[in-house]
């Protein structure tokens, strides 16, 4: 049986439902277990609730039942016969726009979720940019509590309206509005009853069947070597193997290719795994290359298309996210990872800061802090082999590492 | 290996991906495991991978192959024992590591007790937390600084919040509210010395998805997975398994039941479940439709409180 992997973000508050959507959606799909559901029944009756509080399964730390809240990204699995699914799911609070961007970079799709009742919100605004901004193409508007506005499809309509103008300038592939009520569980999994005026897809309907995975297999090729071995070492055919994964693209035994960034050009001798040689493969495979001819490369080197190579440069602008609680000193060196390469860097002129609520740029700002997002310039000590992440996310994207500290303090998408 | 079942193939899965072709789920998980074992040889200066010959950590062993063969394991395995395993379990170990050819490193935490470093009520308390201890100590001695482990964010709700590259201080401890954010595939492994992280590369994998690799891959696991008759005592919702260390209480009534383990851990706090499952596809059957977690129905340890795991993690427990 072939199943497809969707990973999947929900953003929204509490206030939205979010928790309950979610909890539908497994609950529904059959993937919470009775001794889960005893669990939250018995703490949600200990806090005097009537009814199992469904946001206590993606609660997972103490801190967060204690305080009600939830602070960190949590990952929920569950599957049907056509897809499995990964969900992250993260709290929508502003503070915590690096969760939100950290489930955000994985995910190949983004439920947002709306409150039938109070529509578009300042949150909402700055979900679908941040979603936007990781380079998620599709989105699912789930506008939820529609047992509180009567199921009205006025109401429906006039919302999904409101979104679509606002999101239009903003370029998304797909926008799928879905109206529902999580919490008596119409359009979620089930259709329910409430709204026999929908004719669209429930919600999981609408996750077992967009697109997924698609958009890097049909970029050019890149390889971020990995690790290189000695194949056959000591005899007299001895090999070099370059372990890594396909981060996008194709490639088949013969391809030209070009190892950056020092320019030389060969052509794919054979893709090796575990389970035997390939004549081919595709973005998201871990394989083994070797090249027709003998070439000098060691990990974080890239095997890329020789038709369609990356731009490979010493300087490059980013957008960037900073995560530290210590603001930007742009006098400090920092690391830079990029695919598999790790390399000094700077972060030069800061451009401007992006105002997540409106995408409005607020031109050179004075300092840098957590949860801002900026352009800026970086130069680096060594050339990156790099894409812009709109073209390709995997080939687009770093994170800033504190040389002191190894903390991840920022992340990177390049332009 | 003739002593152990080899598993039913379930689905041999017929094609690999080509370049037409939409990988399936599992091609992808797999894919993502042996990227991040890579990362892990590339990035860590001495890492070990932790076995105890249960199926999670067999699957491991299976993604170490994929990532690193025809060249040895770029790290030793390790095995914290806990002096409490089910004879089959160690006797599958042993018999797996001198297949691969590979090096075993074992510390026990019996060691650690008669050392004075681990304490215990009696010698038939539950020795999971007492893991810890001699797991941290392991890692000081060899000057570990990764420990790849088969983890998943399924099994429990403080796992479910957990990096896959998981930091620990020089105490081993973790720190659920300060974790690195792990953004894009791009894993930051860097620690300073004394440090260590903790990987789990098979984090976004089901118990599901292991029983379905398990099928795929023909992989052989210990007896004790498959449903055989074993006398046991029903103590609340659990099975116990009647053995030395665990008893039957005054007035629990011995019965024999055909039964198989869901996890194989100590044997003072796993039990059983009620089966007759006796290839992969039986269980993935009964795995599809469960309606209880797999440490739910299997761990005493976990239903103490609703954090148990966390503040073990905190302790340095994995």
């Amino acid at each position: 049986m072939h199943t497809e992997l969707l990973r999947f973000i929900t953003c929204g508050s509490v206030d939205d439902g979010k928790s309950t959507v979610i909890g539908r959606l497994l609950f529904d799909s059959k993937a919470i277990f009775d001794d889960q559901l005893a669990a939250i029944t018995a703490t949600s009756k200990r806090r005097g609730l009537s009814e199992a509080d469904l946001a206590l399964l993606t609660d997972g730390l103490q801190a967060e039942r204690e305080q009600g809240i939830t602070i960190d990204v949590a990952y929920r699995f569950f599957a049907t016969r056509r897809r499995a699914f990964i969900v992250a799911d993260t709290p929508g609070h502003e503070q915590y726009t690096r969760n939100m961007v950290t489930g955000a970079s994985t995910a190949d799709l983004a439920i947002i979720l709306m409150d039938a009742r109070k529509g578009m919100l300042p949150q909402t605004r700055r979900h679908a940019h941040l979603v936007r901004l990781l380079g998620i193409r599709r989105v699912v508007l789930a506008i939820n509590k529609m047992d509180l506005v009567d199921y009205d499809q006025a109401t429906f309509e006039r919302l999904c309206d409101a979104f679509l103008d606002f999101a239009a300038p903003l370029g998304f592939d797909a926008v799928i509005p879905v109206p529902m009520s999580a919490l008596h569980g119409d359009m979620v999994v089930e259709r329910g009853t409430g709204l026999h005026w929908y004719l669209g897809k429930t919600l999981l309907q609408v996750l077992e069947s967009v697109p997924s995975d698609e958009e890097v297999a049909h970029a050019p090729l890149r390889f971020p070597v990995q690790l290189v071995q000695r194949l056959r070492a000591g005899t007299a055919d001895e090999r070099r193997g370059y372990l890594g994964r396909i981060e996008s693209g194709t490639l088949a035994v013969g391809d030209e290719v070009v190892v950056l960034p020092a320019g030389i050009t060969s052509a794919i001798s054979s893709i090796l795994t575990y389970d035997g040689p390939l004549p081919d493969a595709r973005a998201g495979q871990s394989v083994t290359l070797t090249l027709q001819d003998e070439v000098d490369i060691s990990r974080g080197d890239m095997i890329a298309s020789r038709a369609e190579p990356p731009r490979c440069e010493k300087s490059f602008d980013a957008l960037m996210c900073w995560f530290s609680a210590t603001p930007l000193d742009p006098a400090r060196r920092v690391l830079i990872r990029h695919g598999t390469r790790t390399v000094q860097g700077k972060v030069g002129a800061v451009a401007y800061k992006l105002d997540v609520n409106t995408s409005e740029q607020v031109p050179a700002p004075d300092h840098v802090s957590m949860n801002d997002i900026v352009k800026a310039q970086f130069r680096v000590q060594q050339p990156l082999a790099y894409d812009s992440y709109a073209s390709n996310r995997p080939n687009g994207s770093f994170i800033l590492i504190d040389e002191v500290s190894n903390d991840t303090i920022a992340a990177g998408m390049m332009l | 290996m003739s002593s152990h079942h080899s598993a039913e193939v379930v689905d041999l899965h017929p094609h690999r991906a080509g370049r037409t072709e939409p990988l399936d789920h599992l091609d992808r998980l797999e894919s993502e495991a042996i990227h991040i074992m890579r990362e892990v040889a590339a990035e860590c200066r001495n890492p070990a991978l932790l076995f105890s010959g249960g199926k999670d950590s067999i699957v491991m062993l299976r993604l170490a192959e994929k990532a690193f063969r025809p060249n040895a394991f770029p790290f030793p395995l390790l095995h914290i024992d806990t002096g409490h395993n089910f004879p089959e379990v160690i006797a599958f170990r042993d018999a797996r590591v001198a297949e691969l050819g590979e090096r075993l490193i074992v510390r026990s935490v019996e060691d650690s007790i008669r050392q004075g470093r681990a304490r215990v009520k009696d010698a038939s308390a539950s020795r999971n937390a007492l893991q810890a201890v001699t797991l941290v100590d392991a890692i000081n001695e060899f000057q570990f600084d990764a420990c790849l482990g088969g983890a998943r964010r399924d099994e429990e709700k403080a796992r479910a919040k957990e990096r896959i590259f998981s930091f620990r201080d020089e105490f081993g401890v973790w720190d659920p509210k300060n974790q690195r954010p792990e953004i894009w595939n791009l894993y930051n492994a860097r620690v300073h010395p004394g440090e260590n992280l903790r990987v789990f590369p098979i984090s976004n994998w089901t118990e599901l998805d292991v029983w379905s690799y398990i099928g795929r891959e023909r992989l052989a696991v210990p007896e004790i997975y498959y449903a055989h008759v074993r006398p046991v005592v029903r103590r609340g919702a659990q099975l116990v398994p009647v053995t030395e260390l665990t008893p039957p209480l005054a007035g629990e009534v011995v019965e024999q039941v055909s039964v198989r383990f869901r996890t194989v851990g100590d044997i003072t706090c796993t039990c059983p479940v009620s089966s007759t499952a006796a290839t992969v596809a039986a269980i993935i059957a009964e795995t599809a439709v469960t309606s209880i977690t797999e440490r739910g129905a299997t761990r005493m340890d976990d239903q103490t409180s609703d954090a148990s795991m966390e503040l073990r993690k905190k302790q340095g427990y994995f």
